[in-house]
C-alpha cells in the first residue's frame, strides 16, 4: 500500500509539468512582448526538462495502487518521448500566430501531457479513461485556440464531439486517438482548422501515447479472444477486426490524401495512413509487434511533428498551407525545404530515411505473427494491401516536393534571408535525427528494446505473491 | 588499403564526394563538378583495382567479402562481396559515372544539386552491385529513386515533369512488387536472416516460389524495360538531362537485370522453372517490339530510348537461356548496352540537342551534320555500329553469345530474336542516315523548312571529346578483347561455390 506521500513522490515528474504550468500561467498575466514570450518560453523549457531529468534519473520499478498505474523501464522510455515532443510543440508555438494569450497556451499543451504520462502509466481501464480525458480536454481547446477564426472553432467542436462520443466505447475511443477509419472523419478538419502547434501535438505525442495504451490495451486486457485474421482460417475476435481496420486506414488515408491541395489536409489523410500501417503492427501480438509498433510510432513522431513545423513557418510568412505556397521554397529557404525533404521521403517510406527500416520492422512482424508451414503466409494479404498503397503514397508526397524544388516561385518576396530561430533549429534537429535513425536504427531500437524487456521482467516480479 | 576494400571505396569515394558538394559553398558551385569528377574517377579507379586484385584461381567467386553488424535485432547485416558479374557492373558504373559528369559540365543551373544528386545514383548503383545482404541491395536499390526524379523535373527537357513522374512511379511500382518478395523470404527462412549466400542454400517452399519469383522477377524486370512494363523507359529517358539518360540506360536499367538474376533467380529455381518461358516470350516480344517502335520514331532520342528497350530485351532472353553462352551473353550484353546507350544518349542529348535544339531526325538532316559536326557524326556511326552488332564492338559479342544460348534453350524464340536483331539493324541505319547522311533531295527540303538550318553550330567540348572517347574505348576493347570481361564472368557462373552455379546446371541434364 502506497501512502500518500510516497504518491506523491511517484507522480514528481508529471507534477513538474504542473507547476510549470502555473508559473507559466502567472507570468503571463504581464503585458505579451517578444522577450516576455521568450521567457514563457524558456520557463516552459526549463520544467519539462526538469521533468525528463528526473524520469531519467529514477529507474525505478512500481505499482501504484495494487496495478492502477505501473512505473516501468517502458512507460519512463515513452514518457520521456513524450515530454519532448511536448516541448517541440511549445518552441513552435511561441514562433506561431498564437499572440495573445501565449501563456495559457503553453500552460494547456503542458496539461495535456500531464494527461499523455498518465495515459502511459494507466493498467485500469478507470485511470485509461481518466487519462484519455486528460488529454483531450486541453487538445479540444487547443484546437479552438483561434477565436476569431471559424475553421479553428468548426474543427474544436468536431473534435470535442467525436471524441466525447468515441470516448464512452472502448475500442472506438482507441481508434479515435489515433485516427482510424472509421473513426477518422475529424482528423482533416482538426488538422486543417486548428493553430499548426496544436495539430503537431495531436499527432505526435497524442499519438504515441495513445498507440501505447492500445497496444496495453489488447494484449493485456484482452490475450484470450484474439481471433485469427488469417485469409483462409479466419476465426472471430479483435484481430480480424483489427486487421480490417487497418486495411481500410490504409486505403481510405492514401486514396484521400492524393486529392488534396492543402499540406495540413495531406498530412492528415497520411495520418490516418500511417496509423493503419501501425495497426498492422499490432496484429503481431506479442513483444516484437510492440517494438516494431512503438519504434514507428516514435519515428512518425518525429517526423510529422518537423513536417509540421515546416508548414507552420511557411504559413507563417505566406498566410497558408496550400501547395502553392510552398512553391520556389528552396530558393528562399533552402534548409527548410531541404528538412521538408527528408519528411517527406521518410514517410513515404524510401531508405536510407527512418520511415522505411519502421515499415519493414512492422511488416515483417505483421508477416512472421502467423505460424508459417508450407510457405502459407497467413497475413499476406493485409501485406498486398500495405505494400501496394504505401507505394501510391509516395505520389502525394512528391507532389509536396515538387512545389517545393520545381515548380518556380511566382512570388517575389521570397529571397529575404531565413532567420535563424529556434523552431528552425528544432526541425533542422528532428531532420537529422530521422536521418541517423534511418542510417543506424539501432541507436532507438536499442533502448527501446531494453525498456520493453525491463518492462516484462518488472511485470513478471509484480506478479509474484509477496 | 587492403584488398577487400576495394568495392566498398567505390562507394564511399560517392559518398565522399556528395558530402564535399553539401559543404560546398554556393559562390563555388562551379567546383562541384570538379569535385564529382574526382569523386567518379576515385570510384573508377577502385573499380580497376578490384578488378585486377579479383581472383580468378579461387574456388569461391564472392570475394572481397565484408560483413558489418548493422541492425542485429533483426539480423540485417551489412554484407558485401563481389563476384565476377558485379565485378564486370562495378567497372561499367566508373565508366558511366566519369563519362557522365563530363557530358554534364555545361549544367550551370544548381551545379551543386546537380552533381549532388548524380553522385547519390552513382553510389546507390555500386551498392547495389555488390550487396550481399537482401535489406541493403534493398536500400541501395529504392536510394536511387528519388534523385531520378529531382534530376529529370529540375534539368529535364521535352515533358519532364510527367515523364520524371511516370518514371518514379513505375519505379516504386516495382519495388513494392520486390518488397513483397523480401518480406517473404525474411519470413519464410529465419535462420538465414537476409543474407543472399546464406539464402541461396535454403530450400522455399514449392507454393511460395511460384508467386514469389514473378512478383519479384517482374518487380526488378520493370527497372529493367521488360515488357510490357517498359513504358516509363522511353518517356523517361527523353524528358531526363543528358547524364541521367547515361545513367538510365547505361546503369540503372541494369539494376533491374542484375537484381532479378542475383535475387529472384537464384534464390527461387522452382518458380523459375515453372515462369520460365512466358518470362522469355515476354522477353522477346521486347526486343522485338522496341525494335520496331525505334523503327518509326521521328525524335532521335525516342529512337535511342526505344532501342534501350530492344537491347535490355536481349539482356532478359540472355538470363532466362540458363546456360553458360546464354547467361554470359546477358551479362555482356548488360555492359555493352550500358556503354553504347549511354554513347548515343550523349550524342542525341549533348552534342546536338544542346547545339540544334531539335532530335527531329529530318530536320536534323537538313543541318548538314556530318560537315557541321564531324565528330559528332564520327561518334554516332560508330555508336550505331556497336549498337548493331557489328563485329569488333562489344555488341557482337554480347548478342552473338546470347543468340547461341537461345539457341540451345528456345529454338522456336530465336526466330523472333533474330528478327529483332535485324529490325535492330534496320532502325539504327535509318535514323544514322536520316540525320547524318541525308539524301540530297531530303536535306534540301529539310532546310528550306528550317530557317535557321545554316546557323554556325559552336564546336564539340574538349569534354564531350574525351567523355565519347572514353566510352568509345570501351566498347572496342570489349569488343576485341572480351576474354577479360568474360574470364571472370564464366568463373562466376561456373565454379562449384558459386551462388548462381545451379542455373546452369538445370539445364545440362
Amino acid at each position: 500500500m502506497n501512502t500518500a506521500f510516497q504518491l506523491f513522490k511517484y507522480l514528481t515528474p508529471e507534477s513538474f509539468l504542473a507547476e510549470t504550468a502555473f508559473f507559466v500561467l502567472i507570468a503571463g498575466l504581464f503585458k505579451s512582448t517578444a522577450s516576455r514570450r521568450t521567457m514563457l518560453l524558456s520557463l516552459t523549457l526549463l520544467g519539462g526538462l526538469a521533468s525528463i531529468a528526473w524520469i531519467a534519473l529514477h529507474p525505478e520499478n512500481i505499482v501504484i495502487c495494487h496495478g492502477m498505474a505501473v512505473i516501468d523501464p517502458l512507460t519512463r522510455f515513452i514518457k520521456i518521448a513524450i515530454v519532448g515532443l511536448s516541448l517541440i510543440a511549445c518552441v513552435y508555438a511561441a514562433a506561431s500566430n498564437v499572440r495573445e494569450h501565449l501563456a495559457e497556451y503553453l500552460a494547456l499543451i503542458l496539461f495535456s501531457t500531464i494527461g499523455m504520462m498518465l495515459l502511459v502509466s494507466a493498467e485500469d481501464l478507470l485511470m485509461i479513461f481518466i487519462g484519455l480525458e486528460m488529454t483531450s480536454i486541453p487538445l479540444y481547446l487547443l484546437t479552438g485556440y483561434l477565436k476569431r477564426s471559424a475553421a479553428s472553432a468548426e474543427a474544436a467542436l468536431k473534435y470535442f464531439l467525436f471524441g466525447s462520443v468515441a470516448a464512452a466505447l472502448a475500442l472506438a475511443g482507441f481508434g479515435f486517438k489515433v485516427a482510424a477509419v472509421p473513426f477518422h472523419l475529424w482528423a482533416p478538419d482538426v488538422y486543417e482548422g486548428a493553430p499548426t502547434p496544436s495539430a503537431a501535438l495531436i499527432a505526435s505525442g497524442s499519438k504515441v501515447a495513445g498507440f501505447l495504451i492500445l497496444a496495453k490495451f489488447l494484449t493485456l486486457g484482452f490475450a484470450t479472444g484474439t481471433g485469427s485474421a488469417v485469409w483462409d482460417g479466419l476465426q472471430p475476435g479483435w484481430l480480424p477486426l483489427l486487421a480490417v481496420i487497418a486495411a481500410a486506414s490504409v486505403v481510405v488515408g492514401n486514396l484521400a490524401a492524393l486529392s488534396q491541395s492543402n499540406v495540413k489536409r495531406i498530412l492528415a489523410y497520411s495520418a490516418i495512413a500511417q496509423s493503419g500501417y501501425m495497426l498492422l503492427g499490432l496484429l503481431a501480438t506479442g513483444v516484437n509487434g510492440l517494438t516494431a509498433v512503438l519504434f514507428y510510432v516514435i519515428v512518425y513522431a518525429l517526423t510529422t511533428l518537423g513536417a509540421f513545423g515546416v508548414v507552420g513557418i511557411v504559413e507563417q510568412r505566406r498566410g497558408g498551407a496550400q501547395l502553392h505556397h510552398f512553391e520556389g521554397l528552396h530558393r528562399s529557404a533552402p534548409g527548410l525545404a531541404l528538412c521538408m525533404g527528408v519528411f517527406m521521403i521518410s514517410l513515404a517510406g524510401i531508405p536510407p530515411l527512418a520511415g522505411f527500416f519502421g515499415k519493414f520492422y512492422l511488416f515483417t512482424g505483421a508477416l512472421g505473427s502467423v505460424s508459417s508451414q508450407n510457405g502459407n503466409l497467413g497475413l499476406l494479404w493485409i501485406l498486398i494491401v500495405a505494400v501496394v498503397f504505401n507505394a501510391v503514397s509516395l505520389y502525394y508526397y512528391l507532389i509536396v516536393l515538387k512545389h517545393i524544388f520545381v515548380v518556380p516561385s511566382t512570388e517575389a518576396a521570397t529571397s529575404a534571408p531565413q532567420p535563424r530561430s529556434a523552431a528552425g533549429f528544432c526541425i533542422g534537429l528532428l531532420a537529422v535525427a530521422i536521418l541517423v535513425l534511418g542510417l543506424y536504427p539501432p541507436l532507438l531500437l536499442s533502448p527501446l528494446q531494453r525498456a520493453i524487456h525491463g518492462a516484462t521482467e518488472a511485470a513478471k516480479v509484480a506478479a509474484q505473491p509477496l | 588499403m587492403p584488398t577487400a576494400l576495394f568495392p566498398t571505396a567505390t562507394l564511399l569515394s560517392a559518398l565522399a564526394g556528395i558530402l564535399l558538394i553539401l559543404i560546398l559553398p554556393s559562390r563555388w558551385g562551379g567546383a562541384a563538378k570538379w569535385i564529382a569528377l574526382l569523386s567518379a574517377l576515385t570510384g573508377f579507379g577502385f573499380a580497376v583495382a578490384a578488378f585486377r586484385a579479383y581472383d580468378l584461381s579461387a574456388a569461391q567467386p564472392i570475394q572481397f567479402q565484408l560483413d558489418l553488424p548493422w541492425v542485429e535485432a533483426l539480423r540485417i547485416h551489412f554484407a558485401t562481396g563481389t563476384d565476377g558479374v558485379s565485378l564486370v557492373m562495378l567497372l561499367l558504373t566508373g565508366i558511366i559515372a566519369i563519362t557522365g559528369v563530363l557530358f554534364s559540365w555545361n549544367v550551370t543551373q544548381q551545379p551543386r544539386a546537380f552533381f549532388a544528386l548524380f553522385l547519390t545514383i552513382i553510389g546507390g548503383v555500386y551498392g547495389v552491385f555488390q550487396s550481399l545482404d537482401l535489406f541493403l541491395l534493398f536500400v541501395f536499390y529504392e536510394i536511387v529513386i528519388i534523385p531520378k526524379y529531382f534530376l529529370i523535373s529540375n534539368w529535364g527537357s521535352t515533358n519532364r515533369e510527367y515523364g520524371a513522374m511516370k518514371l518514379t512511379i513505375y519505379s516504386v511500382a516495382g519495388s513494392a512488387l520486390v518488397l513483397l518478395g523480401i518480406l517473404g523470404i525474411y519470413v519464410l527462412a529465419p535462420g538465414a536472416a537476409l543474407n543472399l549466400q546464406s539464402l541461396a542454400k535454403v530450400t522455399f517452399p514449392h507454393s511460395f516460389q511460384l508467386w514469389a519469383f514473378p512478383v519479384m522477377f517482374i518487380g526488378f524486370g520493370v527497372l529493367a524495360g521488360l515488357w510490357p512494363f517498359h513504358t516509363w523507359a522511353p518517356t523517361g529517358h527523353v524528358a531526363a538531362p543528358t547524364a541521367v539518360s547515361m545513367l538510365l540506360a547505361g546503369v540503372v536499367m541494369k539494376l533491374g537485370s542484375f537484381s532479378a538474376l542475383r535475387v529472384a533467380m537464384t534464390l527461387f529455381p522452382d518458380g523459375l522453372a515453372a515462369w520460365r518461358m512466358p518470362l522469355a516470350i515476354l522477353a522477346t516480344i521486347g526486343l522485338l517490339y522496341g525494335a520496331l517502335v525505334a523503327l518509326a520514331q521521328r525524335d532521335l532520342k525516342f529512337v535511342v530510348g526505344y532501342s534501350s528497350i530492344n537491347h535490355m530485351g536481349f539482356v532478359l532472353l540472355g538470363l532466362l537461356t540458363l546456360n553458360s553462352l546464354g547467361l554470359t551473353g546477358a551479362v555482356l550484353q548488360m555492359f555493352s548496352h550500358g556503354v553504347i546507350g549511354g554513347l548515343l544518349f550523349a550524342v542525341v542529348g549533348r552534342m546536338l540537342y544542346d547545339r540544334t535544339h531539335t532530335r527531329d531526325i529530318t530536320t536534323l538532316g537538313g543541318m548538314g551534320l556530318a560537315k557541321a559536326l564531324p565528330f559528332a557524326a564520327f561518334t554516332f556511326t560508330l555508336a550505331s555500329a556497336a549498337s548493331m552488332g557489328m563485329p569488333g564492338f562489344s555488341g557482337f559479342i554480347a548478342e552473338i553469345s546470347i543468340l547461341l544460348g537461345a539457341w540451345k534453350s528456345f529454338p522456336v524464340l530465336l526466330i523472333f530474336a533474330m528478327l529483332g536483331a535485324g529490325v535492330t539493324v534496320a532502325f539504327t541505319l535509318r535514323a544514322l542516315q536520316r540525320s547524318f547522311f541525308p539524301s540530297l533531295a531530303a536535306a534540301q527540303s529539310a532546310a528550306a523548312a528550317n530557317p535557321h538550318a545554316t546557323e554556325p553550330l559552336p564546336p564539340i567540348t574538349l569534354p564531350e571529346r574525351l567523355g565519347a572517347a572514353v566510352l568509345m574505348a570501351a566498347t572496342l576493347a570489349a569488343g576485341i578483347f572480351p576474354k577479360f570481361l568474360i574470364d571472370p564472368i564464366l568463373h562466376s557462373f561456373e565454379s562449384p561455390q558459386s551462388l548462381m552455379h545451379h542455373l546452369i546446371q538445370g539445364v545440362t541434364r
